[in-house]
């Protein structure tokens, strides 16, 4: 049905943002606005997902030109979840980032830009049109690439070069699939698409588009041979950007992912199998470049390329628990990599280093903090019951009915790595005796006052309490990951929402 | 006109695509250009091209009749240029500041990000 109200949270954001830079410089204006602004647009989320939970499809078609020759916007289950996982992971990095990010990084307009990223997220997911979704990408890319760089240190510009390059070149090879496209079919709209794909007698050309597509949104969300540019940049900028792209950027890519090949293309056992390969190489890959560092927040980056692994092999696997599974993961990995990322920052106000060799005696000094800062990493690792150990049943469970043991066998050593690194570095930094650290005389974090401590710590416990819900009350995350699934893979119903109840048929009379 | 312009194409991509693959860091940004104006020939030639046949309703015609140039690339690759120009501009600054910093045209001294603990 039609309803204006899911444009909200994409307005939210952009007013928000236009507010803020009338005032610009206003360091404490702008944190107040930024906070109240994330607050309104989780509002508007939460508003959003029950009006879709409840009515299965939301649509709108910007300006009144009907679909499929205006652009329109949809809101399924899927794309609202998304936005509301956004909401309140936007609301967490936007209280943090009012005081973990500098002073002079706000005055050069850290909080606009913040909102134009996650407005561009948010138009990302509600984009019903091929071409919408290319320009909402990069409006998120131009957002990313400002706030990478944000404070021109040498290594930020220096990882922001291979940020920028890959990202543009994603880009263009997302523009080339949407070209591609329009030639054969002669439209932009994805409901439009999904019915006249199957009339296009040239299946290879068909498979070669869907496969450029794979590598756009594959360099986006960082997938195996083309996954470098994450490492080498995400522990760059401040711990607060690199919470909110650790945990949103990759998975828009994924988001985009799924959409492109449940609504448009219908994978062919050869491009199952592409994915199934990719998947178990950008698993294997992530977890060892994760073993050998010894940076934190380089660790946790690989550790983002090795879990976009599970989520592509759920979507290789395309069986309804499969595609469960990769919804699941998603939710959990939103959250979950937001907050790791959250929580090195604070290790980093605290200590000061992000060297595992230097860190240490954490859990002496800050017993507290510890504990919180425990169930972030095994709900990460997945240890039961928190919330990274359902969707693994599901993915687990599907590669035997599928029989990609490879992938399995991956997934078990993907698994068994990521336990290890995390345990080697809770032992490293919260057990182990600090080394030089009697030597240090600025601990930024004991400096602060209650207030303060206070902005840092409750997005951390806000966060960590909502994957401990998803941990604790797995069930209703299965129902609705499961309803997501089973809505991907009967497109018939987001078709008729966006062209109307007789389109499926009559696409299919002729 | 149609072989002309895949010609073009295939030679704005394989040159956008191997000027990437340079050391040198103005290469590798006007790799990315050429590569950005590939793509906008390539949805300019995918749309089909219609020779003057502007789609324009007639003083006496209601709706458009016969063969009439697409519109819709078109737009589609005036958006794609300006995104283009803005992610250009940037990435021109960006390089630029690089350079300030370090003080070289060659990619493979950017190791700095992965080297420091």
């Amino acid at each position: 049905m039609t309803d204006r109200y899911l444009i909200l949270p994409i307005i939210g954001h952009m007013f928000t943002a236009v507010l803020l830079i009338f005032f610009w410089r206003k360091v404490n204006t702008q944190r107040i606005i930024s906070v109240l602004g994330s607050l309104a647009v989780m509002g508007l989320s939460v508003g959003l997902f029950i009006k879709t939970y409840r009515a299965g499809y939301l649509t709108m078609q910007a300006g009144n030109w009907q679909a499929p020759f205006g652009i329109t916007f949809v809101a399924d289950v899927f794309s609202s979840t998304m936005i509301l996982l956004t909401g309140f992971t936007g609301l967490a990095v936007c209280v943090y980032s009012t005081v973990g990010i500098s002073r002079q990084r706000i005055q050069y307009g850290f909080f606009p830009i913040f909102h134009f990223l996650l407005l561009g997220l948010n138009g990302a997911f509600l984009a019903g049109d091929i071409f919408n979704l290319y320009v909402w990408f990069e409006v998120i890319i131009i957002s990313s690439f400002v706030l990478m760089t944000l404070g021109g240190r040498k290594p930020q510009v220096e990882g922001g070069i291979k940020y920028v390059t890959l990202n543009l070149l994603a880009s263009v090879m997302f523009l080339t699939a949407i070209a591609i496209l329009y030639g054969l079919t002669g439209s932009l709209n994805m409901a439009d698409l999904s019915l006249k794909m199957s009339a296009i007698p040239n299946k290879g050309l068909v498979e070669i588009t869907g496969l450029l597509f794979f590598i756009g949104f594959g360099i986006k969300s960082a997938v195996f041979p083309l996954y470098f540019w994450l490492p080498s940049s995400y522990h760059t900028p401040p711990s607060a950007i690199a919470a909110i792209f650790g945990g949103l950027l990759t998975k828009v890519g994924i988001y985009a992912l799924i959409r492109v090949y449940t609504l448009i293309f219908v994978p062919d056992p050869f491009t199952k199998q592409v994915f199934l390969v990719i998947a178990s190489l950008t698993l294997l890959t992530g977890a060892f470049g994760a073993l050998t560092k010894r940076n934190m927040r380089m660790m946790f980056s690989y550790l983002i390329v090795c879990h976009i692994g599970f989520l592509l092999g759920g979507i290789g696997m395309y069986t309804r628990l499969a595609l469960a599974g990769t919804v699941f993961y998603l939710v959990h990995d939103i959250i979950v990599k937001t907050n790791l990322f959250l929580v090195s920052g604070l290790i980093y106000k605290i200590r000061g280093t992000m060297n595992m060799d230097e860190l240490g005696g954490m859990y002496e000094d800050y017993p507290r903090l510890s504990l919180l800062f425990s169930v972030v990493f095994f709900s990460l690792v997945g240890i039961p019951p928190l919330s990274g150990f359902w969707p693994k049943i599901y993915l687990f469970r599907e590669t035997f009915t599928t029989g990609a043991w490879y992938l399995l066998a991956a997934m078990i050593i993907a698994s068994l790595v990521t336990l290890y690194v995390m345990a080697k570095m809770w032992g490293d930094v919260f057990w182990k005796k600090g080394q030089g650290m009697e030597n240090k005389l600025t601990d930024d974090f004991s400096g602060m006052n209650w207030k303060k401590r206070g902005m840092l710590i409750t997005p951390v416990v806000f966060l960590a309490v909502l994957s401990l819900y998803i941990g604790f009350f797995a069930q209703r995350i299965n129902v609705l990951s499961e309803r997501i699934a089973n809505d991907l893979l009967h497109p018939e119903p987001y078709i008729q929402a966006v062209l109307g109840a007789d389109a499926v048929k009559t696409s299919q009379s002729e | 006109m149609e072989l002309l312009l895949l010609i073009l194409i295939g030679i704005l991509y394989a040159t956008g695509i191997f000027m990437m693959l340079r050391r040198s860091m103005v290469k590798l940004l006007i790799g990315l250009i050429l590569l950005g104006n590939g793509a906008n020939m390539l949805i300019f030639l995918l749309g089909g091209i219609t020779r003057g046949k502007p789609p324009i309703i007639g003083e006496t015609d209601k709706v458009l009749t016969g063969v009439y140039a697409d519109p819709v690339p078109q737009s589609l690759i005036l958006t794609a240029i300006v995104i283009s120009f803005g992610l250009q501009a940037f990435a021109i600054v960006l390089l630029k500041r690089v350079h300030a910093l370090i003080q070289t045209d060659d990619l493979n001294d950017l190791n700095t990000p992965d080297t420091s603990i």
